[in-house]
This record gives C-alpha cells, structure tokens and sequence, in this order.
C-alpha cells in the first residue's frame, strides 16, 4: 500500500519496470511466481512479517526468483506490530481468540485446523507458526526499507538509486544512520523527569522534547530517515523505523535511557519511589518492542520452569 | 588490532594459596585449548623476579601480543604485571589479570575439580577481554603546583608547613578565627605534661610567617569541582569586621562591647562579647566581630568598639569575599568533635551543670582558662572534693552509641586525674573504666603512675546511671573485681566522651567526593597500607578526621599527607587513566541524554550537534556507555562486545 | 544430574569486588557457581548485558554496586537500581522469572555478605531450575 504513497512517481516505476507479482494491487497467481526462474525477478519489495506457512513459503520462493530481495516496511524489517503475539504461545493466542474471550460463544473449543475433511474433501489452512519472525530472520535479505509505512520520500529515493542503478552496497538499511533526535526539530533541556506520562495524561507542549515531557518517546532509540514525522505533529515517536544502526536490541536500549532520566527529587533520595514508578509502566515490553519484539534479543516469550507448557 | 592475537596464560601457584586448591598444571594446559591462547605455563610465584622474566621471555619468544596472569586480585600485582609487559614492549593494557585466588581457590577450597574448572572460565573470560584491548598511551596532564589544606589544628599546621618547607604554595583554610584547633584549647599534654599552647603556639607562628603559605581563617570551602591536579576550590572570607594588621591587641574594644554570648573556646564554661579573641595568641593576631551575635551592622545598632578603637582597626563596611583558586592536592584535617553530653540520657542528657566533658575540664585546667587553672563546680564555683572520671562515655556501646574506642580518653583521664590531684591534693579521684588502652610511647608508664602513686582510685566497671540529688551527681556504677555496686555522690563528674568526625566532615566528603565509614570518618584508600590516601586520588587525610588519634600520630599523619601531595605536585605532568569514553560521531544524533548522567561533567554537545568527551574529566566509570540509547558511546577496553564475550566465556558450553 | 546453576555476577570494581576479595581474604568459603565480571561501576551494566547473558544460557544473575551514596563515581548505582527495576519488569513479561536477576549492594568491608549473596542465590537458582536457554 505504501507504494500508492508514491502518488504520481508510481508512473516513473511502471515506465522503468515490469509488475511482475503485486498480489494487493493486481491478480497474479503463485503459479504465475513459481513459473518464473531463479533470479528472474530484478527486484522484490517484501511486505508483511512471517507469521504463517504460506508467509514462509513465499518468502523462500520470491528469494530464489528474485535477484534484489528488498525488506519494505517495519513487519519484514523488524516483525512489526504483530510481532508482540510473540509474547505469547500459540496455544495461548488460539485459546484468546478462539476459546476464552467475553464475546465468543464456543462450547466446544472449535479451533481452525490445519487439515479439515469434510465430504471427502480435504481442506488446508496455512500453519499459524510458533512465533513471528522477520524477513530476514527467514531468507537472505538485501535491502532494508523501514518503516509504519515507509515514509514515500523513503520510498521513491530507494527507486530514484534503483532506476538509476546507484543502489548502495547490499545489507544497507535504507533510511538514516542516527536517531530520529537528530531530525526532532524539538527543544532538548535535559531535565530529569519524576514521571511518566501517557500522551492524553498531559497536555503536550509542542516545542520542548517529548521525554523532558515525561512523555515516553522512542526517538532516541529509533533509526532516523522519517522526518520525525510523528513528533512534529506533536505525538511521540513509538519507533517503527527499529533501532539505530549500531543496536540489536531497541527495548533495552531506551530502557536504560529511561532508567537514565527518571529521577525524583534529589538524586538518590527517594529510590524506593523510582523502583516502584518505574515498575508501574503498564506493558513496558508493549512500549518499548512496539515494533521490534521478533528481532529482539529474547524474540518474545520464553520458558521458565513456572510457565512451562 | 589488525594482527591475530596471540595470548600467553601464566598461572601463578602462590604457593599452595592457588596450588592448594586449583590444579595449576593441568590448567596450564588446559589453557592451550582457547581461543587466541599460544602459550601456557605455571609457576610458582609469578611475581618474583624469576616469575616476571618468564612472562618477558614468553613475550618475545612466543611473540605474544596479550598476557593473562592468573593469580591474585589485580589489587595486588595488576601495576606489577603491566609494568613488566612494558619492559618487554608490549602496552601495559595488553596484560589482564584473572582473579583466581581471593575470587576462586581461596573460596572454594576442598571442592574437588569445581575451583580448576571455574579458574579455566575465569582466565578464558580474561583472554577475550585482553584480545580485544586497545594499546592505550596515558594522556599526560598539566597540573597546578599549589596544595590546598582544609583545617587549621595541629595536623594541618604540620602538613601546611611540610609541603611549605618543600617549596610549594599552600592555602590553609580554617573556619575559626584562628588556627590551632582542639591542641589549643589544652592545658597540658600526656605523657609529658608539655603545656599544650607553648610548644603549639611556635608552630602557628611559623605558619603565620611562612611565605609559602596563605592563610584564610574564619573561611569556608563552598564548592570544589576539578580532578586530581586541577581542582577549582571556591572559598568563603567572612568578615571579621577587624583590620588584622591594624589591631594592636589592646582589648579596648571588649571593655565597652554590650554583648555576652557563651564562649566556645571555652566550650560554654564562660561568655565573650561579640568582638573578641579567641585566646590571647591566636593566629592571626587579631580581634574578630561575630556578626551573628552583635546587636547589628545591618543598619548599624551600636558602634561602640570602632569608637574604643585606637588603632582604627574595626571595619563595619568589611564584606564576604569569595576566592576562587586552583589547586593540585588537597589536605584534609578537619578534625573531631566531641559526641555531645546531650546525647548521654544515663548521664542526664547536659541537664546537669556539675556533669562536664573531657575538653571542659581541660579548659578548666588552663592558666588562661574561665577559672585561671583552678578546678571549680560550674554549679556554685566551689572547689570539688570527689571527683569521678568516666571512662568510654558514648564508646564502645554499639547499642546506645558508638561502637569504637575512642583512643585518647584512657590517657587524658589519667593525665586530667593526675592534674585534679596536684591542684586538690586532699580530694578524691575516681576513674570508671573498662580497659585501660595506654599503646603510645610511655603512656603506659604514664598511667600506672597515675594508679600508683597518685592515688587515684581505678574502678573497673560501668556507671549505669548519674542523678543529680542536693547538690551533690550520685554515680550508680560497679567494681567489677569485687563485683559489687559502688555509689559515689561526686562534686563533679568529668565524662570521657566518645571522639566523633567534626561536622565539617559531612560536606567536606560531598564536597570533594569523598566516602566515609560506617561511623562518619574519612575512608582511606586502605587501613592498613593507605591510611593517608582516599580512593579518588589527589585528596589526603591528616588527623583525627579519619579516626580518633593523638597528637604524636596527628603530627605524624600531616607529614605524612604532605609528603603524598609533594610527591604528587613533585610531578611534572600527571597521567590521566586513558580508558575513558569514547563517541562514534558518525551516529551520534546530539540525543543529550548521556549529558546529565556524567558526574564530573565530561559529555557536552558541541557545534556539530554531537557529544564529546573531554578525556581528562572522564574518569571511565561507563554510566554514561550503558545509557546511550543508540550505542554511540563506547568505554575503551570495556567495551560491550568485551563484556559480553566474558560473560559467553563463563555460561557457554 | 543435579542441576547446577550457571550464574554471573557483575560486581563493581571498588565495592562489591573488593568485598569478594575480602570474602577471599577471610577465608569464607561459598559455591563456586557464579563466575564475577568486574566493571568500573555498576552503573556501566546496560540492560542488554542481562538480556545476552540469559541468551547465553545464564541461570542467574547478580549485580553488585557499591550503596547508594557511596557510589566511587558519586552516581552510577543509582542508575544501576533504576535499570534494574525496568528490566526485571521486562524480564517477567517476557515469562522469565524476575528473581533470576539479584540487585545487591555490597561494599568494600562487606566480604561476608558477599559470600552470604552468593550462597543464598545459587540455592534459589537451584530451585528454580535451568534457565530459559539452558540447553543442558
């Protein structure tokens, strides 16, 4: 969808290249993708995590048939939003959806299966898999774009250096090298704060920095390229174009930024309260892994003895 | 570091304290199997002479790039073992110590092969740690030549004039009006019985006289921001009100002051008016105005002293002066207090006049004190004809009070005892105690005399309680070797009490990032081979502000903080740990949030927008690493990566 | 087999290691399971330590600093408590038990506690079983 971002450049595109496969927008069939041979695509745009069979099935397929396999948006890059199912098994998730929620009438704990008969006739569902994984944490990918949706000035630049054939070396992530602070046009004073404050919790002064605020902002923790589109319109940045180049993990590190400017009254002399503040975030995982739980360090849930299942 | 590492192993023995329970040969070997490891071997203690010349043989023979002793703490041999890989070329941070002694055979001793296997973890921890340290040079630093001490008694006289008489400038700070701290305030001193101003006054007059040495009393240390070699002291001049170098001494100004508050130097046994002198050879010479207890200058109320005044000295107009200077060491003697009586309940909490403390007797004593030398009650100024001494008041009684010995109270009890008896030779002398501590040179001669031949009554016990009944304090107390009660009603109890830090020490600490001990005095470096030393570096302890001491080792002390100042301003340059933070500006995005979390103030953003660090400020703690949220911060030869390659070392198949 | 916990401890360099080195001097013997990394601070030990070393196959870990306001570097325990507090709510939403990270404050004098800490702690970890990527 974000191609349609592009408004009237989409026309540049389709002058430059061939559509060969765009299931959203045109009606290409599988076979039609199976039919093609190794590297015959010239470049792919991957969009969506990998949450099912058919997720990963695809995404070995459109590999091995595409010379530039490209990681567009924050779901391919990092998981995305539905990465924090990963929070959950998928037990867990079927039994909420399924099962034991206010508005589902289910005596009979009917869940989807994988293989249905009925009339002697088999049907399939895709598996759901046991967590959500990236793009790249299932094929090789090349090129990173970012993103909730990647920002169109993102996109058509990346096609301005395709069509041009200007692309930069592969692995490259697509966006800026710093932080989304570096493009806030907001003014930084270093305070210290002694809470945290949800967006509608307080009114928000739309020239001083966000976390000055109290206001949790991933900013800081998040690769720059969008503009710091969201603070400029006076909402925090929730960190969807994933973490800074040089980080592996965006949750730790704006946790150990947070753990950083928290402070109440004079510092050391009320740390009990800190403790307890700190510890009163609702969804801490939820704020900081918005986008990013799947290529975190853990990736979501794990087992410890008194979870088991 | 482009070439491959190549990492030598040597496991000391230490004798059987590594031997005894590590397999030190096997694990020689073991070595071998590492990552990076070329060469392995075990000795017996490595950091003898032929030790050391094993690690420099290997270095050239093996081609090392990096050394891992495993031995000791680096507390211990660390300087040793960098100092040896400098002689063999190498860079002293291409050497680490694996701690597998106080951290593994000392602890886990008769465990079967459990200490060897986690010795093997600890030294492969150390070689990925090593492997990756860059070759770091010092960073060399001017410093300034002056020594800044902060207390005027007699411990800070001595350092003062030590690092004088050495040739560097000193600026001696002392709240008081004059110097001469607690020594001053005695009458005599034990074992000697020298008089107490006679020999310490030549000594003020020679701080007084030196040129090397500036000296503000009645000041303060507001604020000191710096580093070891260059700190920034801001100090406040109060305002006597006087002219120091007008004043003639003549005391006309006293006879016609109205006010009467109580005198401290004589620890409240007497008043003083408002202008006054605290003894008569104070240093400087010279009258001072306590502006808190004049009637007021601020509209002026009363000028009654500037018109007595002769000599023109009294200045209403003086006002506050604020000094900033840079210094290179800093000296503090600040000193002890005495824990107050108000915190004895047993002892009626200084509800009672006739119940007075150690230094009140001294003044007392004094010639020049509020009774001209003769032992009075502070009640009806009759002359007390039994007298108690208690021993241990508010010491070693870590239920109601302080838990330590306080020192020097067995002895000035001995020495107050012997000197009540010559001044009331048909009175009574008692003295409570539980030990007698008498360790100094001839003190214990000095207090069996006192026992012996002045017959002072020495009862080993406790006094529960002390009541005032008509006149008289009743003591509850015990004799211990007959184990019976004793009850004494006393004309005049003395309380020996507990030696405390003076107040100053709280914000002297703060202010100069000091740690203090469980009870509140200084922490050196280290009890036993530090004594004079903080932690930090650049600030030295002298006298009773580190712990209760006497005069000999209150001297003693200040020379010996001078000579580590000397030897540090002794320095052309200083070196500054090179290991400190370091900035990527290529993904700094000038987010700030590393700014406030340095304590010394080493992060500023600069022109570009992009955080810098001032590599003499930083002192390489990594607070400010671990919370850069885009890994733009790195700590040299600490880095992330280091550290979690130790940690895969130990929990890794 | 028995289970045998595999622990880390980060121990600052001027308090709490040098109180293991007292432990040391003193004697006092303790479980060899837990294996000390010395840092400057605590205040160096970054979120992502703890997260890799349970990654790693850690059972537990210990971190160490000097008390609050005894700090060698006047200020990083306090962050060191603060990171702590937030990862360790992390941790347990994440299903790890959060009593798998210890925060203790153990100075230079304290080498009983220290080996105190570490006893306690690796009977804790016993009981609570391997950790979440303890493949053994």
């Amino acid at each position: 969808m974000a191609l349609l971002g592009l408004h009237e450049k989409i026309v540049d595109l389709v002058k430059y290249a061939d559509i060969v496969f765009w299931p959203a927008a045109t009606d290409f069939k599988y076979e039609d993708l199976k039919g093609y041979t190794e590297d015959e695509i010239d470049i792919t745009f991957f969009n969506g995590g990998i949450r099912t069979s058919e997720n990963e099935e695809l995404a070995n397929l459109l590999r091995k048939k595409s010379k530039i396999l490209v990681a567009y948006g924050s779901c391919a890059a990092q998981g995305g939003i539905p990465g924090l199912a990963n929070l959950s098994s998928r037990k867990q998730l079927f039994d909420t959806v399924y099962v034991n929620n206010a508005t589902t009438d289910n005596p009979d704990k009917t869940v989807p299966l994988e293989v249905t008969k009925k009339n002697n006739r088999k049907l399939t569902l895709p598996e759901l898999e046991e967590s959500v994984r990236s793009l790249n944490q299932v094929v090789k990918v090349d090129y990173l774009i970012p993103g909730c949706p990647p920002p169109p000035e993102l996109t058509s630049d990346f096609l301005e250096l395709l069509i041009n054939d200007e692309l930069p070396e592969k692995d490259a992530v697509i966006a800026g090298k710093k932080t989304i602070c570096d493009e806030c046009p907001r003014e930084w004073q270093g305070k210290s704060i002694d809470k945290i404050n949800r967006p509608h919790d307080t009114e928000i002064d739309p020239d001083m920095c966000l976390l000055d605020q109290g206001i949790i902002c991933m900013g800081p923790a998040t690769r720059s390229g969008c503009g710091a589109a969201c603070p400029e319109k006076n909402q925090p940045c929730k960190g969807c174009f994933g973490p800074p180049e040089n980080v592996n993990d965006q949750g730790t590190e704006m946790l150990n930024s947070l753990a950083s400017v928290l402070q109440i009254g004079e510092e050391g002399t009320a740390l009990e309260q800190e403790w307890n503040t700190l510890n009163n975030l609702p969804d801490p995982v939820g704020s900081f892994y918005t986008y990013s739980l799947p290529t975190s360090i853990f990736g979501g849930r794990v087992e410890d003895e008194d979870n088991h299942e | 570091m482009t070439s491959r590492p190549r990492v030598g192993v040597f496991v000391c023995h230490c004798g059987e304290n590594i031997a005894g329970s590590v397999d030190v040969e096997r694990l020689a070997e073991d070595v071998l199997a590492l990552d990076s490891v070329v060469f392995g071997t075990n000795y017996e203690y490595m950091c003898s002479d032929p030790g050391q010349n094993t690690i420099k043989d290997a270095i050239t023979d093996e081609d090392l790039n990096g050394v891992v002793v495993a031995a000791c703490s680096p507390s211990m041999h660390e300087e040793t073992f960098r100092e040896v890989v400098e002689e063999a070329g190498l860079n002293r941070f291409r050497c680490e110590i694996a701690n597998i002694r106080e951290q593994c055979s000392w602890v886990h001793r008769g465990n079967g092969y459990k200490p060897t296997e986690k010795a093997l973890k600890i030294i492969k921890g150390a070689v990925e740690k090593v492997k990756r340290n860059l070759p770091l040079e010092p960073v060399e630093m001017d410093h300034s030549n002056k020594c800044l001490v902060i207390g005027g008694g007699i411990s800070g006289i001595q350092a003062a004039l030590d690092v004088a008489e050495a040739g560097k400038e000193v600026i001696l700070v002392e709240k008081e009006p004059t110097i001469g701290g607690h020594m001053a305030q005695l009458s005599e001193t034990f074992p000697t019985l020298d008089c107490s101003q006679c020999i310490l006054t030549p000594k003020m007059v020679q701080v007084d006289r030196h040129p090397n040495i500036e000296l503000m009393v009645y000041s303060e240390v507001k604020n000191v921001s710096g580093f070891i070699g260059n700190y920034k002291v801001t100090i406040e001049k109060k305002p006597t009100y006087v002219d120091p170098d007008a004043c003639n001494l003549c005391g006309d100004c006293v006879e016609v002051c109205p006010v009467e508050v109580e005198d401290e130097f004589n620890e409240g046994l007497s008043t003083r008016k408002a202008i006054h002198i605290p003894f008569s050879q104070a240093i400087p010479s010279s009258y001072t105005l306590d502006e808190d207890a004049c009637l007021g200058l601020n509209p002026l109320c009363c000028t009654e002293c500037s018109a007595a005044c002769d000599a023109d000295a009294v200045n209403y107009d003086q006002q506050p002066e604020f000094v900033e200077e840079e210094v290179g060491a800093i000296i503090v003697a600040t000193g002890y207090d005495l824990y107050e009586i108000a915190n004895m309940g047993e002892y009626g909490a200084g509800k009672y006049e006739n119940v007075i403390d150690g230094l009140q007797f001294e003044r007392m004593l004094s010639a020049t004190g509020p009774t001209r030398g003769e032992i009075r009650r502070p009640s009806d100024g009759k002359v007390p004809k039994d007298i108690v001494f208690i021993q241990c008041s508010g010491s070693r009684d870590p239920e109601n009070h302080n838990s330590y010995c306080s020192k020097i109270c067995c002895m000035y009890t001995a020495k107050h005892a012997l000197l009540y008896k010559e001044s009331v030779p048909d009175g009574n002398a008692y003295v409570f105690y539980i030990d007698i501590r008498a360790g100094g040179k001839e003190y214990e001669e000095f207090v069996q005399k006192v026992q012996e031949e002045e017959r002072v009554l020495y009862l080993k016990g406790k006094v529960s309680k002390l009541e005032e009944i008509e006149g008289k304090i009743q003591v509850q107390g015990v004799d211990q070797t007959i184990g019976e009660k004793v009850e004494i009603d006393a004309d005049l109890v003395v309380l020996a009490q507990s030696i405390v830090p003076s107040r100053e020490a709280e914000e002297t600490s703060k202010q100069l990032n000091l740690n203090l001990g469980p009870n509140g005095f200084y922490k050196e470096a280290h009890p036993k081979l530090r004594p004079v030393e903080s932690l930090g570096g650049g600030v030295f302890f002298a006298g009773a502000g580190q712990a209760p001491k006497d005069i000999p080792d209150s001297v003693s002390q200040g020379s010996g903080a001078a000579a580590k100042a000397i030897d540090l301003l002794a320095q052309p340059t200083l070196s500054h740990d090179p290991q400190v933070a370091e900035i990527d500006d290529e993904h700094c995005s000038g987010c700030g949030l590393c700014i406030g979390q340095c304590p010394y103030g080493a992060l500023e953003l600069n022109q570009r927008d992009v955080a810098e660090v001032n590599e003499i400020l930083c002192e390489g703690c990594g607070t400010c690493v671990s919370g850069c949220p885009s890994n733009s911060l790195s700590l040299k030869n600490l880095t992330d990566e280091q550290v979690n390659n130790m940690v895969k070392a130990y929990v890794g198949d | 087999m028995d289970f045998e916990p595999k622990l880390v401890g980060f121990l600052c360099k001027w308090c709490s290691s040098a109180g293991a080195d007292l432990a040391g001097v003193s004697r006092r013997q303790y479980p060899s399971n837990l294996i000390p990394v010395t840092v400057n601070c605590s205040g160096r030990i970054d979120a992502n330590f703890i997260m890799e070393a349970f990654k790693d196959g850690a059972d537990g870990l210990l971190i160490s600093g000097c008390h609050p306001g005894d700090c060698h570097y006047t200020s990083g325990n306090y962050k060191t408590w603060r990171r702590v507090a937030l990862v360790k709510h992390v941790l347990k939403q994440f299903g790890l038990n959060p009593d798998r990270v210890r925060l203790e404050w153990i100075s230079a004098t304290e080498g009983d506690k220290f080996a105190s800490v570490v006893e306690d702690f690796t009977n804790e970890i016993r009981e609570l079983g391997p950790g979440p990527f303890n493949n053994e």
